[in-house]
């Protein structure tokens, strides 16, 4: 019996033991999770869900186009007739096929920048065009969801903490890499004991310090131990669909962790992005076979997560001279999982006529992110309205059928 | 053999008695200030360091760091640097010797023979990261040590992209270091010319529409070294530059590319200007025109752009942030800018004006180390000879600041919000107490293993955190502790008086005071 069942089992039974795991978020009846992942860099959204339906962009990208659906080579994956998914991807077809995946077209963004490093901050914080704003759209999220709170309810994949999850509420940072999972000098009672007093400060220091032990004897507490043993080998040529599982193990076990981040990299591709194959679609692939992983290993779980794939901006509509794509402008997102209402590409699609385009050049933002997330957290996380206006503050309202993406 | 404070006598653990306090130390105040000196001006203090900067004063010390010349460098740190070879290749020797071999008399190579040479160049960031590490720990040149940090972050290329892996090091011993207390105009010239930043931001292919490289393929306008020269290396990206001047300045640079290895190239610098591939139409950047004019057009707009003034904000603000305090002083950045200003960019005339300031001298610990600079630092205060440095740089990659592995063009932050979590501190306080212990495989060179030579900074040396078989002596924990007693809380001090005397050197260097500089 895996904890889930023994856990929902045990509570029917109202079991005396079990009070202590009453505040376990299942138990509050909030079982449902958020995995968002950031793709830094900005992906080619535009050769991820090819629009295939439209001659500009195949005019716009004459060697790195992907081709249509029934092309002899290389033939993108139809998902209406107008839209098609880079056959890298085919791991996440089946999500697709099972309408547990969806995408939102030119999406992105209402701030006009091109810099990453200011578009991703816009990303993180929440938002965009603000750059002082001093926590992390999903550190509010977790404070403004109903406690009790653990020390890992937010959790990042990595040696450091993103911004997206810094602020006032408790969050985590774990790597999933080969070295997870070794015994650290701070294992050991004594050492534990001796840093714990000259840690007892009431300061930023003190505070890290002691989230750190915390986080710590919960999750390694909650690793798998078969997962364990497999970290002992080499690292994985491709990580990311190794880290999807172990993130996926981490998940199912510790029910407290209610929000997931991780960012991958490698995404701005200026020079030979490749079409069907080459450079992006090396990317793609294992990112879309890690989020097949995520879904698989989630087992039963997955009815009740939600992930989320973003950018920080799109690229360019047209190939530059160097086959590959400058900074642009809007993008597509993804949203999968069991409550998701998939099999749809969402959004208002601006087309990729000359006139259409932003500032001439790049796929225009017809859906604000921040409305696309607004829609999962209300929905999935069961937000109220007046809680979503702290994680997105002064967010207009946008009524639109992205607001009916989760069942 | 680099043993700078080798331990005296034999090797067993004193048992230490209580720490100073400050009732009992000579001046307090004066050695807080110059554990400060050494904490930001270099990567921490040593016991004979301390006892220069208490010799000569703090104002000589700082006036001996920004001209470094003057200071001798250890004949032991020079003959272990010169073992190093790879370190002394120009870019055309490391691409002759370690790049892929170039298709010719109709043989192509085999995977094997491509797979061999890959191996083979690992050599080289291999000696890059050695020869930084070393140096960072024993060169008295401390500031430079510092400087060339902070310029590599703030002209970052990444070892991993394709050919920068064979030109890491010499990038950072022809563009960076030569300048790194020197002028930002030479700087950018020796930035903008050097393979691996061609290579790291595409400028290298970056051409007139419909222009072809040597081999036939077609290449065209780039804009990713434009578009990242002016947010991030000069003007910042509040400076005013429009979309426009990202194309205009693209077009400029057309043409700035990689000398190919088979034809005589002018110098052995790498760099090579390709008039075919240039743009020769007229250009309007920034507000005014620049004629067609070839390569010049690419130093006038280097000119422009260093001398603008939202280029001197930009340095004067990373370098107050980097010195001073993470959200540094409106009033010192505009001093240091005016400075920048009056001197054409002259990095120390910046530096010793910062040096001089109420902020600097006022910002005791107001930063959180970065993990570079947290291992060196601890490195150098205990004092253990290292041989072998690849636990330290293990341990930077774990705390995920890698060297040479930033990957993404703004290099790594210096801030606290970009450095402390909870993971990081609780890897800090393990790496520091098996450091303390003796538990760091420092003192031996071990065999290259694949593992150990799986690339820059890659995590191979994670023991580091773990040290759980004895290496050598642990540190002197009575002597670390008269080191940084002064920088020491009234906790910490209680603390560590009453811990077991096996985790007073763990306490020292993993504990908060110890984050903090």
């Amino acid at each position: 019996m895996n904890r889930r069942n023994f856990l929902v089992l045990s509570t029917a039974a109202s079991v005396a033991p079990l009070a202590l795991w009453r505040s376990d978020a299942a138990a509050e009846g909030g079982s449902t999770r958020l995995v968002v992942i950031l793709l830094r860099g900005a992906v080619d959204g535009l050769n991820v869900v090819v629009p295939y339906g439209e001659p500009a962009y195949y005019a716009a990208r004459p060697t790195i186009a992907i081709p249509k659906p029934g092309a002899a080579e290389g033939a993108a994956l139809a998902l209406d007739e107008h839209f098609a998914l880079h056959l890298a991807l085919a791991g996440v077809m089946p999500l697709w096929q099972a309408n547990q995946l969806a995408f939102v077209h030119a999406a992105g963004s209402p701030d006009p920048t091109r810099s990453h490093f200011d578009a991703q901050l816009f990303i993180e914080n929440g938002t965009p065009g603000r750059r002082v704003t001093e926590d992390g759209w999903i550190n509010r999220l977790v404070a403004a969801l109903p406690g009790p709170h653990g020390p890992a309810d937010a959790l990042a994949i990595g040696p450091t903490l993103p911004f997206i999850l810094k602020g006032k509420a408790a969050a985590a940072n774990l790597p999933l890499g080969p070295a997870a999972n070794r015994k650290l000098a701070i294992d050991r009672p004594e050492v534990a004991a001796a840093f714990d007093r000259v840690y007892a400060g009431d300061d930023p220091v003190g505070r890290a310090y002691r989230q750190g032990r915390a986080a710590r004897t919960e999750l390694t507490a909650s690793m798998n131990p078969e997962q364990q043993m497999a970290d002992g080998g080499a690292p994985p040529a491709n990580d990311f669909p190794v880290q999807a599982t172990r993130l996926a193990g981490l998940l199912s076990k510790d029910r407290r962790i209610r929000i997931a981040f991780a960012a991958l990299g490698g995404w701005d591709t200026h020079v030979r992005q490749g079409g069907h194959t080459g450079q992006l679609a090396n990317r793609l692939r294992p990112l879309g076979d890690g989020l097949a992983a995520l879904a698989q290993g989630l087992g039963p779980d997955w009815a009740d997560t939600v992930v989320v794939v973003l950018s920080e901006f799109g690229r360019t509509a047209h190939e530059n001279g160097d086959a590959g794509t400058d900074h642009g402008h809007g993008n597509v997102i993804w949203v999968m999982g069991g409550p998701v209402r998939g099999g749809k590409v969402y959004g208002e699609w601006p087309g990729l006529a000359p006139a259409a385009l932003y500032e001439g050049r790049d796929l225009a933002v017809t859906t604000d992110y921040r409305n696309v997330l607004a829609a999962v957290i209300a929905r999935h996380m069961r937000l109220p309205d007046r809680a979503l206006a702290e994680v997105f503050p002064g967010l207009p309202p946008a009524r639109s059928e992205v607001d009916r993406i989760i069942a | 053999m680099l043993r700078r404070s080798l331990l005296s006598g034999a090797a067993a653990f004193l048992a230490i008695h209580a720490l100073p306090r400050p009732a009992e130390a000579a001046a307090p105040t004066a050695d807080r200030q110059i554990l400060h000196v050494l904490d930001r001006l270099g990567f921490g203090p040593t016991p004979a360091e301390f006892g220069h900067v208490k010799a000569v004063g703090i104002e000589r010390y700082i006036a001996e760091q920004l001209a470094p010349q003057a200071i001798a460098e250890p004949p032991e740190l020079a003959a272990r640097l010169a073992g190093l070879e790879t370190l002394r290749l120009d870019p055309i020797e490391l691409f002759v010797r370690y790049g892929p071999r170039l298709p010719g008399g109709g043989v192509k190579p085999s995977p094997e023979e491509i797979k061999a040479r890959r191996q083979a160049a690992r050599i080289i960031a291999r000696e890059a990261a050695e020869a930084r590490v070393l140096r960072a720990l024993y060169s008295p040149r401390q500031l430079t040590e510092v400087m060339v940090d902070f310029w590599f972050n703030h002209f970052n290329v990444f070892a991993l992209k394709g050919l920068d892996h064979l030109w890491i090091g010499a990038y950072e011993e022809a563009a960076i270091r030569p300048h790194a207390l020197g002028h930002f105009r030479d700087l950018l010239r020796a930035t903008a010319r050097h393979p691996a930043m061609l290579f790291y931001l595409d400028n290298w292919e970056n051409s007139a529409p419909g222009s072809r490289m040597p081999n036939g393929r077609a290449v065209g306008l780039n804009e990713n070294y434009a578009r990242e020269l002016m947010e991030l290396h000069t003007t910042g990206v509040d400076g005013g530059y429009t979309q426009e001047d990202v194309i205009a300045l693209a077009r400029i640079l057309t043409g700035w590319g990689l000398a190919r290895p088979r034809m005589p190239p002018p110098d052995r610098s790498g760099f090579y200007f390709d008039p075919t591939r240039h743009d020769d139409g007229g250009k309007h950047f920034l507000g005014r025109d620049i004629a067609a004019n070839g390569m010049a057009e690419g130093e006038e707009a280097l000119d422009s752009l260093a001398a603008s003034p939202a280029t001197s904000r930009h340095i004067a603000r990373k370098l107050a942030q980097y010195f001073v305090a993470d959200t540094p002083p409106p009033a010192l950045v505009e001093r240091l800018a005016a400075r920048f200003r009056e001197t054409a960019g002259d990095i120390s005339a910046v530096l010793r004006t910062l040096f001089a300031s109420r902020e600097f001298h006022a910002s005791v610990a107001a930063k959180y180390k970065t993990p570079y600079r947290f291992v060196l630092s601890s490195a150098r205060a205990a004092g253990l000879p290292v041989h072998n440095p690849r636990p330290l740089l293990g341990t930077m990659a774990r705390l995920g600041m890698p060297l040479y592995g930033c990957p993404t063009p703004d290099g790594y932050k210096n801030t606290e919000e970009a450095w402390l979590s909870p993971e990081a501190t609780t890897l800090r306080v393990s790496f520091a107490t098996a450091l303390a212990a003796g538990r760091l495989p420092l003192d031996r060179v071990p065999a290259v293993t694949p593992a150990a030579a799986a690339g820059p900074g890659m995590p191979e040396a994670n023991e580091a955190a773990n040290g759980q078989a004895a290496n050598g002596p642990p540190v002197e924990a009575d002597k670390l502790a008269m080191l940084l007693a002064p920088a020491l809380s009234p906790r910490a001090r209680t603390t560590i008086d009453g811990a077991e005397p096996t985790l007073r050197g763990a306490l020292l260097l993993g504990g908060p005071d110890f984050m903090r500089h």
